[in-house]
């Protein structure tokens, strides 16, 4: 199927029609000043006309003066939030007779569709894909997300200056993993949106949706707003050695000059889309029911890694190394990737605006002199 | 990327069962016992022992993997959910899962089998000796070292006895601290290698017991001349799921739940080297 393109209404048939067929349709709204992900109805939903700045440690919203629906990048929350929730009831166990009668709560039954996800985060669901999986046990939870989920990406042509996507091969184009892709073109007249599909699923979506065959020129000018707002990105992170770079170094001074500004807050692992570690606990209701369950967790909590008590990871420096290793090097031995996608979250959201493509640079420098 | 299809159990899954016995080891330890008709384990792996609204805890398996229908477990008293387990009494239940986790090697044939154990350590080697001895012929020499810190803490006292009365097996038992009823070793069970007999460039040793103790008895065994690669070390973190997703128990690039918990010293030795990892 050729590219098509639709103007606004068109997107709005789109979300409808997701809706009718039966998803969950979640995508980009703003909240509390800030774009977050939750259920959508219209394009009305969507941040209008909302760009955003971000730095280390800033966001802001920014009224841009026109109409677009995707002229913003990355909130604090990531679609992590909805396959790998930040709560889940594992188990249900009462005492009946002597015994434990331990039963396993349902789990999701609607599919959800996103809309509006960006590369770097269909980056993010795959990686979490091969957590939870495909390394040997499957997490219920998480595959009852991902079952059936209809994922409709949205190419960026603006990028944020925390974004170094391209860096990291996940962006700022969607290349694939999407079922359907849309490319805003904003235009002095009406702004189109061309949309195209990757997956029988996908086609037939657009094709219930309707639309007009793109003209090449509207083809050309979707190529170079992505090719363009892949050669302003700002940020960059250079992965040449870094495998090597952070394995051989756990005692690079570095380590304690970083530590010296982290809180150990946990913000970076919180809006993180691929960070998965999570702690169980036990939550009893009055009934006598025990309700095991899983909770998001640190490795910036000195609880993480605790062992009879004792924390093993008990200095600031340690607790960073083991993110930053664990993310940038140790996961391409457990995964066979990168566990970072270049979403820039981790810069925006640390209260103290620590970069980690700043501290793979000071790292560099100081291990090559 | 990945499709999903079908229907999943929860991995993280209880099932039921029942203590037969509770009995104190020392002080602060105590070995129970639990009706597990179908489970089976190896030598080296662990199981999830859940008390009711309290929570889990990885706990060794202790007993012998040639006894199916129970599990044994030897706990010691560290914190809530621990000291929950140790309160069971024969008839209560508990939750379990697993067992999980990589197991003791056998070794070469022809080798000789040195085990160390350091307190606790104890407990995920009794089963090890077990296996060695079902397989003595496997092996040219096979000694067991264990160290505790005073002699009440010594665990499976009636195993040592039966173990020292038999030519089978080596047995050098020392403590930190000897009370006035002592009359063995005083001392590291690095001292004991001498006491002992195995060809360092043929033995396969399998070590565990607190994280400074592997240090030093597996650096002393490779200046000994034991191959890094045939030093066993079950390491301990501390595991909150046991597959993998929760983070906790990782060791540089491994997951000690599924990677572990034994691994070999010359995969580990840099990483022992390093404070906090």
């Amino acid at each position: 199927m050729d590219p098509q393109t639709v103007d606004r209404h068109g997107l709005d048939r789109l979300i409808t029609h997701l809706a009718e067929s039966g998803f969950e349709v979640i995508g980009p709204t703003v909240r509390d000043g800030a774009v977050i992900y939750d259920h959508i109805s219209s394009t009305s939903d969507l941040p209008v006309g909302q760009g955003d700045a971000q730095e280390g440690g800033q966001y802001r919203l920014v009224n841009r003066g026109d109409s677009a629906l995707f002229g913003y990048n990355l909130g604090p929350t990531s679609w992590k939030q909805y396959l790998f929730p930040p709560k889940t009831e594992l188990l249900h166990i009462r005492r009946s007779n002597g015994d434990l009668v331990i039963e396993e709560p349902p789990t999701r039954t609607r599919p959800m569709a996103f809309f509006g996800i960006r590369g770097c985060e269909l980056a993010a669901i795959s990686i979490q894909d091969k957590v939870f999986l495909d390394s040997g046990y499957v997490d219920r939870t998480y595959a009852s997300g991902r079952k059936d989920l209809l994922l409709v990406a949205v190419n960026c042509t603006t990028s944020a200056a925390t974004c170094f996507c391209t860096s990291m091969g996940t962006g700022p184009k969607c290349e694939s993993g999407y079922d359907i892709v849309i490319t805003e073109l904003v235009d002095d007249g009406e702004t189109r949106y061309l949309v195209a599909a990757d997956t029988e699923r996908g086609e037939s979506i657009i094709t219930a949706v309707g639309g007009s065959p793109a003209k090449d020129e509207q083809l050309a000018n979707a190529e170079s707003a992505v090719q363009s707002t892949a050669a302003d990105m700002i940020r960059s992170m250079d992965t040449d050695g870094i495998y090597d770079l952070l394995i051989e170094n756990p005692d690079h001074p570095r380590w304690e000059q970083v530590a010296e500004r982290c809180l150990t807050c946990g913000n970076c692992t919180q809006a993180c889309p691929t960070c998965f570690c999570s702690d169980v606990a036990d939550r009893v209701t009055l009934d006598g029911t025990a309700i095991r369950e899983r909770r998001w967790d640190s490795c910036f909590g000195l609880d993480f890694s605790a062992l009879n008590r004792e924390p093993v990871r008990e200095s600031t420096s340690s607790r960073y190394r083991q993110w930053m290793t664990h993310k940038l090097a140790t996961w391409h031995d457990q995964f066979g990737s990168s566990g970072c996608v270049g979403c820039g979250r981790c810069i925006t959201w640390c209260p103290v605006g620590i970069d980690i493509t700043e501290e793979i640079v000071a790292m560099k420098e100081t291990v090559s002199t | 990327m990945t499709t999903v299809s079908a229907p999943v159990v929860e991995p993280m899954g209880l099932h039921s069962l029942k203590v037969v016995s509770n009995a104190s080891e020392s002080p602060d330890t105590s070995t129970i016992v639990l009706d597990s008709p179908g489970i089976t384990f190896h030598a080296g792996q662990f199981m999830m022992l859940y008390a009711f609204g309290v929570g889990e805890a990885p706990i060794s398996v202790s007993g012998n993997p040639h006894s199916p229908g129970t599990l044994v477990h030897t706990i010691r008293r560290v914190g809530p959910v621990t000291d929950a387990l140790c309160g069971l009494r024969p008839g209560d239940s508990l939750g379990v899962r697993g067992p999980y986790g990589d197991s003791w090697p056998a070794g070469e044939q022809g080798d000789d089998l040195l085990i160390v154990a350091g307190g606790l350590g104890m407990a995920p080697l009794r089963p090890a000796v077990f296996e060695a001895m079902a397989n003595r012929s496997r092996y040219r020499n096979v000694s067991l070292i264990y160290g505790a810190r005073t002699p009440a803490d010594l665990l499976f006292k009636d195993d040592l006895v039966g173990w020292m009365s038999t030519s089978s097996i080596d047995v050098a038992v020392t403590v930190d601290r000897a009370t006035s009823d002592w009359w063995g070793h005083v001392g590291l069970v690095t001292n004991e290698f001498s006491r002992v007999d195995f060809r360092p460039e043929s033995t396969t040793a399998l070590v565990c017991g607190p994280e400074v103790m592997m240090r030093v008895v597996a650096r002393s065994l490779r200046d000994l001349g034991v191959p890094a690669s045939s030093t066993w070390l079950s390491l301990e973190r501390n595991m909150k799921c046991a597959i993998g997703f929760c983070g906790h128990c990782q060791f540089g690039s491994d997951f000690l739940c599924k990677d572990g918990p034994v691994l070999s010293y010359d995969r580990l030795a840099w990483r022992l080297g390093v404070d906090e990892l």
